[in-house]
This record gives structure tokens, C-alpha cells and sequence, in this order.
């Protein structure tokens, strides 16, 4: 069962270059295994067996940044981890997204203190953001589709000038 | 007196506890009364021991024991309870900020456990803000290494002979001493709708 | 934004052998990024080939401020705070810091209360003895184990929000008792995991305690000796699978422990694979203890009936003016706790939690510490890693279940 049996005996499918490779990059993403605080559990468990992100083709996560074109921001940033995100975050290859998850990534949650980032965009700039302490994997999955739905609707114009 | 350090009273207003009927129909526990949960006497030898070593004092809250011990002898006493009377794990090591009183301004805290004896301790040695600085226990616990780390991070007391003085926790650049009191905590106004705006004008938000 | 430290062997040269000064060994750096360290813990390695010559770690990559920031909250929105410090353990947190305040104001706790304590406290003990299973599983190679593993704790979670509302964070223990009564679905979603787990867990033995693949990681790599574990403040697990019989359930009981049947699964060998045995074991014990406290559970309050600390229950506030006002004063000021410092240690899945709590006769305590047990016991990972290769670190570092949260608080 595949394209073939919805298709037909067709030949010549028509379609745009740009949503021909915006549909490629939402069906393949690889997010970066990076885990910092307690959200990065729920993303395993948004990975395990019973929510199973892998139906989204995410089943691969590349431990180094130089593979990846998602990353998810797992839990609160420090003021020590700040850089070294940064710097992973410059490693990673065009085109990147970047999602936060949870109230400490997105906002600084319930640390409001000398020690934590008040929201991970001041660090690196962020296309999603989840809510939730932490986010349930549904939660996260619906965050993951919006990326989705962000990059369906990319033009090439605006990558080139960027 | 805000902190009146050394020589603290800490009674909570003393319960009535309730008739043997009231526990049954209830099904509650009794309180903890102070009066009937006091320290295991299994301790008043090493406490008399360490007050003529030491010249200690010492305090009781619950069924707690917190000795004080002077900053010079710290170590000495530490080896005593150490070797003499089995305390084996230091538990833990830390310290309190009574700013804005100087002297003693901080408590730098042992809690000593024994496992063969199945009993703890505490050694307070208060420190002043002036000139915080003691010798280090790592040669009698070797947990005391990171633990005194901490401390000369987050307070900045400095602990004489230690063989690692780095930062642990706050990155090598930090100013300050987080935990202190005078430290603020860096709380920053959260941004709601009604000051949506204003907050993300001086937001420092990354560029690209 | 500062910028990333270089690394300068002129600041490590006192933790590094000789041989690194004149280039013989290598420097390695390993994390913080890195998949398995478990969270964000930088290692700096001297490495003679691919032999462990010096191992330094550097934490402090999410410390988060939670002690000073439980400084500047009352009594009762503190506690929220305990829940993120040590994430695999949240009920066990929760339980340390209720029964630290508890002891502080002297507040009593009914019978039922301290039943549903035992019940969540110790089926979480079988959640993060899950994680850490699946995800060491996972750095040895054996990745249907982590796919098991999480399986088996989702059923726990879902326990945690029937009673709380939450997965994780459940913030469910409160002074005085807990948030609100379970409601009467709990007893046979937890009788469905007691009934379930036995197998599974022997569905985990069957795939690893005699694979000898897995032995041939484990057996006789990071060996960690009696003393060397006491010296640096070893406790939980890693200590048990030493030789030191000491679990602070049997030694000082709490929340009513003395009255359930259990053991405490010790081992002499002290290696990575006795720490694997251990937790195994403590997975049966653990619901030994649930089915017991089920069992016993008693009916009645759960929550204190004394109002000066604890807010009456909602119903009452309608109809009694004086419980309106306990309620406001709770709310608006907190209770107040005596000028005084008291040190309370329960046993979570990694050790001694300790939390130490020192009041000033206000709303808000003068200082919190919170004695974790991932920090010591990681603070003993250079000792046992020395003359192992490299792929040998990686086992070693998941047999002592740490969780970077409880080390850098």
C-alpha cells in the first residue's frame, strides 16, 4: 500500500518545487537528542511505546547537532547552559527550527531567579512554543505538528534572504 | 532580635493532646509532643565528651542536637566523632546567612550520621562575615570536597588547605555569592497581557 | 550572554596526572550534550589510549536557584519547587519537604494520609527504578528495555493523575496530609499494576540478568568498596550494593514503615552489576509494600483538622466564619513556623534526601538545603572510573541513577 495504489496509473504527478520539498522536510525531521530538566522525560515518553512519535517520522534522534534540523529545548536553560546551547544551536545545519518545550523554556516557569533564562528566546529564536510543567507527549506531538504546518508553509524566497 | 543566632528558643505553642477516645473516633495519630520525643540518650556521652573537649555548647529542638563548636576546632572535633563514636557519613554540609547580623554572621552546618549506632548529630560553627574562612574537612570526609565547594560558591566561605577551590555550580565568570542574603534573587517582572508591550520592548531577545 | 569557558590545562593542572602536562595523555571532554551522560553533565577525561587515567566532572549546567528561590515563597508555595529538583522522584520530594515543615511546627498527620504516602512514595520508587532500567538498558545496548520500561510506568503515571491531576509534577502531599481523598477508581488501577508487575519484572530478569552480553559489561567494572562509598557520602542503592545494610525506611521509620513486611536488598560485590541486582530487587520489595499499605489502608481524614496550618475543607468555609478566616490567613500570609532548624531525611530512589529547614519566625523559612543524593554520589565517579576504558564510563555512570536536576538543585 503506498502513493501507487491512491494514485492510480498516472505517470506525471504536477506540483510545486517548494511544497514538493517542504512536504519531504516534515516527513523526515530529526530533532536533536538534548535533554536538560524534567520535560526531557516526557519527551522519552513521548517516544516510548505508548505514544510513539515515530508514526510522524521522528523515530530518529541524531545525538550530534551536525545531523539535526529540530531542536527541542527540553527544560529550564541556565544561566551556565546558555552558551553552550547557543553553540549547539549555531552547529546545526540550515533549515532549523527550534521548539520550547515548557513553562521554563518558554517563559521561565516557576524559577523567576539569578539562575534561569526568563524564556529560551533569549537565547536562540523559537518557531513554537509548548505549554505545560511538564507538557504531556500529546502536548508535545501537537507542538511538533504545528512545526509542520510552519514549514508547509515556507517560501524559498524568504530562506534565501535569510 | 531578628536572628538571634547562637542562642535560639523554638517551641511552637504546646498542643492539648487529645483523649484516647478522640484518637479512635478520629483515626488520627497523636501529635508529636516535645515533652515525650526528646534526643536518644545513647547521645549524652558523646555530647558531654565534645563540651570538654571543645568547650562545645549545645541546643535541642525536636529530638535534634545541635553542638557548637568553635571555627579553630572544627576539624579536631569532626575526627573525634569521626574515630571515637562511629559517625562515618557526613550528610550533609552547608551553611546559613543570618545578614544582616556580622557576628557570627553565618553557620556553617555538619549533620553527621552513625550508622553502627543508628544516630546524628549536628556541629554548628558560626563564622564571621568579616573573615569567613575555616580549615577544611576533606581529609577527614572526603564528601567534604564538593560539599565545601558549594559552599565557597554560593556563600563564598573559604575553606584553608582545600585541595580544588573552583566554582561548582554558577559558571567561572560569576560575580557573587548567590545564596548569601544581600545576593538578590534577580526576580524579573512576568509579562501578561495588560504589560505585554512594555516588558517586550526590553526584553533582550536573541537576534537570530 | 557570557561565552563558553575555554578549556585551559593551566586550571586543571592539580587534577591531572603528570603525563597530561607534557602531552602524553589526551584531554577529552564528554557532554554536556552528550546521550549518555543523562542530562547535561560535563566530563573532562585524561585518557591514556582509551584508559581512564583522571575523570573530572563539572556540574552546574541546570542549576536552577531552587534553594534561594524556596527562600522568597511562603511555607506552602515552596513546595511546588521540590517537585523539579530531583524529577524522577517527585512524590518522594514532596514527602521530604512536607515532613520537614511537619516536624518544624509540630503538625500531626492522620493514618490514612500517611498510607496514601507509602502507596505513591513507593510506586514511585518503581517509576524512577523504571527509567533508570529502560535507560541504562539503553546506553548497554538493549533498547526494547526502555521500550518495556516506559510501557510499565505510564501505568504508574496515570495512577498519579487520577489522584493529583498531573503526570509528573503532582504537588499531591501537603503539611498535614494530602491535597484531597483519592477517588475510588485508585484501588483497582493500583491492584491492576500489583497484578500486572510481577511478571513484567520477571519479563525484564529474563532479558538481562543472565545475558551475557549484559555480564560481560557489568560484572567486576566501577567497583566501589565499602569505605571508598562511606568516605563520600554514598547512600541508597549504590551503597547497599557495597555491603552497608542501611535503608532509612528499616533504620528510622516514617509515614508508619515499620508496619510492613519488607527487605532490604543488599550485596558484598559493590560493582556495576550488584547495583543492578539491587534495584531489581527493590523493584519487588517496593510492591510488596504498596499491596501491604492497599491492604491496610484505613478509612478517615485525610488531612490534619488543625486549622493553623492546614486550610479547612471547602465545603466548610460557606457556612463557618472561622474557617473563612483560617482560610484568608493561609492564603493571603502563610502559617508561621518557630525560630529554629531541623534536619529531615527520608530515602528516595537514588539515597538520603535530606532536607534541612530553618525557620525565623515568619511565614517564609530563613534558609532550605536540600541534601540531595545524586551530588555525593556522583561526587565518587572519578574514584571508580579510574583505569576503565571509555565505553566502561558509560555503564558505570548508569549504574549510580543520577538525575542532574538533584545534583545541581
Amino acid at each position: 500500500m503506498g502513493i501507487e495504489q491512491k494514485l492510480g496509473n498516472m505517470g506525471v504527478v504536477t506540483t510545486t518545487l517548494e511544497s514538493m520539498v517542504n512536504w519531504s522536510r516534515t516527513s523526515a525531521m530529526w530533532p536533536i537528542a538534548f535533554g536538560l530538566a524534567c520535560c526531557a522525560i516526557e519527551m522519552m515518553s513521548a517516544q516510548a511505546s505508548n505514544y510513539d512519535m515515530s508514526r510522524f517520522g521522528m523515530e530518529l534522534m541524531r545525538p550530534s547537532p551536525r545531523q539535526s534540523d529540530l531542536m527541542i529545548v527540553a527544560g529550564r536553560v541556565s544561566k551556565k547552559m546558555g552558551p553552550v546551547l547557543r553553540r549547539l544551536y549555531d552547529q546545526m545545519p540550515e533549515p532549523k527550527w527550534v521548539i520550547a518545550m515548557g513553562d521554563c523554556a518558554s517563559c521561565g516557569g516557576v524559577f523567576n531567579n539569578y539562575a534561569i533564562y526568563q524564556g529560551v528566546d533569549e537565547v536562540v529564536p523559537v518557531d513554537v512554543f509548548v505549554a505545560g510543567c511538564p507538557p504531556r507527549p500529546e502536548a508535545l506531538i501537537h507542538g511538533v505538528l504545528t512545526v509542520y504546518e510552519k514549514v508547509k508553509g515556507e517560501k524559498f524566497k524568504d530562506l534565501a534572504n535569510a | 532580635m531578628l536572628f538571634p543566632g547562637t542562642a535560639r528558643q523554638g517551641r511552637c505553642a504546646t498542643k492539648q493532646s487529645p483523649t484516647e477516645l478522640e484518637i479512635a473516633s478520629s483515626g488520627r495519630v497523636p501529635p508529636r509532643n516535645d515533652g515525650v520525643k526528646t534526643m536518644d540518650k545513647k547521645l549524652e556521652p558523646i555530647i558531654k565528651t565534645v563540651q570538654d573537649k571543645f568547650g562545645a555548647t549545645y541546643e535541642e529542638f525536636r529530638d535534634e542536637v545541635h553542638l557548637f563548636v568553635n571555627p579553630e576546632q572544627i576539624v579536631d572535633a569532626l575526627t573525634l566523632l569521626r574515630d571515637e563514636y562511629n559517625f562515618e557519613l557526613l550528610s550533609a554540609l552547608t551553611a546559613t546567612d543570618y545578614w544582616p547580623q556580622t557576628a557570627p554572621r553565618f553557620h556553617v552546618i555538619y549533620q553527621l550520621t552513625s550508622l553502627a549506632n543508628n544516630l546524628s548529630v549536628q556541629l554548628r560553627v558560626p563564622v564571621n562575615g568579616s573573615s569567613s574562612k575555616l580549615s577544611t574537612a576533606t581529609g577527614v570526609y572526603a564528601v567534604a570536597n564538593w560539599r565545601e565547594r558549594e559552599l565557597l560558591d554560593m556563600f563564598g566561605i573559604e575553606f584553608d588547605g582545600h585541595p580544588d577551590p573552583r566554582r561548582i555550580l554558577m559558571p567561572e565568570d560569576h560575580v557573587g555569592h548567590p545564596l548569601r542574603k544581600d545576593y538578590p534573587l534577580g526576580y524579573e517582572e512576568p509579562q501578561f497581557t495588560f504589560n505585554f508591550d512594555e516588558i517586550d520592548l526590553r526584553k533582550p531577545y536573541v537576534k537570530e | 550572554m557570557s561565552q563558553i569557558e575555554e578549556v585551559s590545562l593551566e586550571k586543571f593542572k592539580h587534577l591531572v596526572s603528570e603525563r597530561a602536562l607534557t602531552g602524553e595523555t589526551m584531554l577529552l571532554n564528554m557532554g554536556p550534550q552528550h546521550p549518555s551522560t543523562h542530562g547535561v553533565l560535563r566530563l573532562l577525561l585524561e585518557l591514556d589510549g582509551e584508559i581512564i587515567v583522571n575523570c573530572i566532572p563539572d556540574i552546574g549546567f541546570l542549576h536552577t536557584g531552587i534553594e534561594k528561590n524556596m527562600e522568597a515563597k511562603t511555607y506552602q508555595k515552596a513546595e511546588v519547587m521540590t517537585d523539579r529538583l530531583d524529577y524522577m522522584n517527585t512524590m518522594g520530594n514532596n514527602l521530604a519537604y512536607v515532613m520537614a515543615v511537619e516536624k518544624l511546627v509540630d503538625l500531626d498527620v492522620p493514618v490514612r494520609a500517611q498510607g496514601l504516602r507509602v502507596i505513591l512514595t513507593e510506586l514511585q520508587r518503581i517509576a524512577s527504578h523504571l527509567v533508570w532500567l529502560g535507560t541504562s538498558g539503553l546506553d548497554l545496548a538493549a533498547m526494547s528495555m526502555f521500550l518495556y520500561c516506559f510501557r510499565e510506568r505510564e501505568q504508574i503515571l496515570d495512577i498519579f493523575e487520577l489522584v493529583s491531576g498531573q503526570r509528573m509534577m503532582t504537588t499531591y502531599f501537603r503539611p498535614g496530609g494530602v491535597w484531597r481523598d483519592v477517588p475510588v477508581e485508585f484501588e483497582k488501577a493500583v491492584r491492576d499494576f500489583i497484578k500486572i508487575f510481577p511478571r513484567r519484572i520477571d519479563e525484564y530478569e529474563s532479558l538481562l540478568t543472565k545475558n551475557p552480553l549484559f555480564i560481560d559489561r557489568m560484572v567486576a567494572i566501577g567497583c566501589l568498596s565499602k569505605d571508598v562509598a562511606l568516605q563520600y557520602g554514598v547512600t541508597g542503592p549504590s551503597l547497599r550494593a557495597s555491603g552497608v545494610d542501611w535503608d532509612l525506611r528499616k533504620a528510622r521509620p516514617y509515614c508508619g514503615y515499620e508496619q510492613y513486611d519488607f527487605n532490604v536488598p543488599t550485596r558484598t560485590e559493590g560493582d556495576t552489576y550488584a547495583r543492578y541486582l539491587v534495584r531489581i530487587d527493590e523493584l519487588r520489595e517496593s510492591l510488596k509494600i504498596v499491596e501491604q499499605a492497599l491492604n491496610k489502608l484505613p478509612l478517615g481524614p485525610m488531612r490534619s483538622e488543625n486549622r493553623k496550618f492546614v486550610p479547612p475543607p471547602r465545603s466548610e468555609i460557606g457556612v463557618s466564619m472561622e474557617s473563612l478566616i483560617h482560610h484568608f490567613k493561609l492564603w493571603t500570609e502563610g502559617f508561621p513556623a518557630p525560630k529554629a532548624s531541623i534536619y529531615c531525611a527520608v530515602e528516595s530512589p537514588r539515597g538520603e534526601l535530606g532536607l534541612m529547614l530553618e525557620g525565623d519566625g515568619g511565614p517564609k523559612p530563613l534558609r532550605v538545603h536540600l541534601r540531595t543524593p545524586s551530588f555525593d554520589n556522583l561526587a565518587v565517579l572519578p574514584q571508580i572510573v579510574k583505569g576503565h576504558l571509555v565505553a566502561d564510563l558509560v555503564a558505570i555512570l548508569a549504574s549510580i541513577d543520577i538525575v542532574l536536576g538533584d545534583i545541581d538543585r
